[in-house]
């Protein structure tokens, strides 16, 4: 589908996508620098509550972004991306509950129980296109949302919760939230950087060639199918490390973190941010969570304001938050 | 496993999928002819339940309540075409799934704030409480016959419309090439909007319906939602006889798997894991059937002839 591209006004469509991020990198970095002030800041100020929203707005961002390689990098529009999160989560959190709470054996399980998951959803999910990969996704999502529901010894409907965050080299380390918040952000830092060398990569450009052309990238040989897989079972790894650290964060797991509602707030982070930028991914996870903090203080039917704010956003904001920035406010 | 027990949920699962082809036929055809994902369609149940409780709060007459109901869902339904919709035709399916997920949540909460979170109940109507007997030992609510009855009943006229009439052959022909039939000079915008004010108007249907049976909440539009997806993945996109075949078989097999997988289970392993087991592998199952009809037969079971799922499938 080249209908994101058509609807991007000519002098963008003009650019390939690399000259565009190699001016805008600077937003990504302006962001982690922004996070990494936030613990001495929070220390200032008193109280973890500026921690806390910065822990979760990172984790979703890492979430995004690996939505991001998958939406807007593979045209593979996947409305299940929670999914993998939630097999992270339960994966590392099953393992602590039974007494194998080191991060060194949680994170490596999660990771690992997220690629088997996208493995084998993928390997379907995959040979569909457009319309029917979104459902496909949603289906598979809530799969694996009402296997979470029934496993009755691990909390069934009403989630796992964690006696106590993963040990790291044998040491209650990330119990200081100080250093845990650092993790995180190497975490996504690396996530990045990561996912900036894979799109610059010859992966990464048939990748963005599949979503350009695919008839015409068949007939230079290349067979679609297994590029795509690998970047779907790659966005679904690097979702098991965010339910990974969304479990520690939060010391629970529950079904409802692969609800398609989750799903959908994720891909409507990487639609706010910027479909195809990366660094728009974090922005988009920023300006979210910002904004469901603020409307949620300000009324409790903040979602009112929210559901709105959404609709415009794909209605009128087309590019998001990145487009703004590249332009300086302006239109072309 | 008893043989009531089972006559009885092969009646409840008849009516779910009745219920789901009232909501799946709006969707397969606003899909089908439009190429339109419309995530908001869920709420439209919702809207239907929601608004049958406020007519019956003041009428007190469930029959008027109907009517009144379902005045109001098709408004609403033309409302949301109007002011929002309208723009998404055009539009590829990312920003439609966004735009319609943020009216999901604003019309969530909105009926959270106007009638309170805690579920309502409308009560059936009079002349259709109580209940028949089958059978020894199997007695069956005529409220739901009603349902049963009224959903054939639609189901037959929607077909009657479908495949006998001007519109219904504009409907067919719009799924099949929606650009060809504009080009013969059919007013293809006045076609969408009765498309979506009729499938509003189902969906809303579907919600009165449930209304005196399932609590009235919000969100109860969400999950309903997700099956008729799977139905019209299973049916054929923009098949309204496939939507049809499919709703009947999801409604029957998720009803029937979730009462007996455990005691069917049982029959080769030991009854705890039996009981772990069985319920996850019940609630997965229409699932699983959906993909594996994606995997296998792509275009559903009963796709609509000419139609390729729209502009996504046919790219």
């Amino acid at each position: 589908m080249n209908a994101a591209m058509n609807h991007a006004s000519p002098s963008v469509t003009g650019t390939p996508s690399q000259a565009r991020s190699a001016n805008t990198w600077i937003v990504a970095v302006a962001l982690l620098l922004a996070l990494a002030i936030l613990p001495p800041l929070s220390t200032v100020m008193g109280g973890k509550y500026l921690l806390v929203i910065g822990e979760r707005v990172m984790i979703f961002a890492i979430a995004a972004l690996a939505l991001d390689l998958i939406v807007g990098f593979g045209a593979m529009i996947s409305m299940g991306h929670a999914a993998s999160l939630g097999v992270g989560a339960y994966a590392a959190g099953i393992l602590a509950s039974h007494g194998y709470d080191q991060a060194e054996i949680g994170l490596p399980a999660a990771l690992l129980a997220s690629l088997v998951f996208s493995l084998a959803t993928g390997a379907i999910a995959v040979r569909t296109k457009g319309a029917y990969f979104i459902m496909i996704t949603l289906a598979f999502g809530q799969m694996a949302y009402f296997v979470a529901t029934s496993l009755a010894p691990y909390g069934g409907d009403d989630g796992l919760t964690l006696a106590h965050r993963s040990t790291v080299l044998g040491a209650a380390h990330l119990k200081n939230e100080t250093i845990f918040f650092y993790g995180m952000l190497a975490c996504l830092a690396g996530t990045w950087v990561l996912l900036r060398a894979v799109i610059a990569s010859r992966f990464g450009r048939v990748l963005r060639g599949l979503k350009q052309n695919p008839e015409r990238m068949r007939a230079i040989g290349f067979n679609p199918y297994p590029y795509l897989l690998t970047a779907y079972c790659l966005a679904g790894t690097i979702g098991g490390l965010a339910g990974f650290l969304l479990l520690n964060q939060a010391e629970f797991v529950a079904p409802a973190y692969m609800s398609w509602q989750r799903s959908g707030e994720i891909l409507v982070i990487v639609l706010v941010g910027g479909v195809g930028t990366l660094q728009g991914a974090l922005l988009g996870a920023v300006a979210y969570l910002t904004a469901e903090e603020v409307l949620s203080h300000w009324t409790e039917h903040w979602k009112i304001v929210f559901g709105p704010l959404i609709t415009l956003t794909a209605l009128y904001a087309r590019g998001g938050l990145m487009r703004f920035l590249r332009w300086g406010g302006g239109r072309t | 496993m008893s043989l009531t027990l089972f006559i009885v949920q092969c009646l409840n699962g008849l009516q779910l999928g009745l219920l789901l082809f009232l909501v799946a036929a709006g969707l397969t055809l606003v899909f089908g002819v439009m190429d339109f994902i419309n995530l908001a369609h869920g709420v439209q149940y919702m809207l239907g339940a929601y608004f049958a409780f406020a007519a019956y709060q003041l009428t007190g007459h469930f029959g008027l309540s109907v009517v009144l109901a379902l005045a109001a869902a098709l408004a609403c339904g033309l409302l949301l075409e109007v002011t929002v919709f309208r723009q998404l035709y055009e539009r590829d399916h990312l920003e439609q799934v966004l735009a319609t997920f943020g009216i999901i949540l604003f019309l969530n909460q909105g009926v959270k704030m106007v009638w309170g979170a805690a579920p309502l109940n409308v009560p059936p109507p009079q002349i259709l409480a109580g209940s028949v007997k089958l059978m020894d030992g199997l007695q069956y609510p005529i409220y739901r016959f009603a349902i049963i009855g009224s959903g054939l009943a639609l189901a037959l006229l929607l077909y009657v419309v479908v495949t006998y009439t001007r519109l219904g052959m504009l409907i067919r022909a719009g799924a099949s090439n929606a650009a060809m039939v504009s080009a013969l000079g059919v007013d293809i915008r006045r076609l969408f909007r009765m498309v979506f004010g009729f499938g509003a108007m189902l969906a809303g249907f579907a919600g009165i319906m449930i209304a005196p049976i399932l609590s009235v909440e919000p969100g109860m539009g969400d999950n309903i939602l997700i099956l008729a997806f799977v139905v019209i993945v299973i049916g054929g996109i923009g098949s309204i006889r496939g939507a049809f075949i499919a709703a009947l078989l999801v409604g029957v097999i998720d009803t029937l798997g979730r009462s007996f997988m455990t005691d069917i289970l049982r029959l080769f392993m030991a009854p705890s894991p039996a009981r772990v087991i069985g319920p996850a592998i019940a609630s997965m199952l229409i699932y699983v059937i959906m993909a594996l009809v994606l995997a296998l037969r792509p275009e559903g079971l009963f796709p609509a002839p000419g139609g390729s799922g729209g502009r996504g499938g046919s790219k």
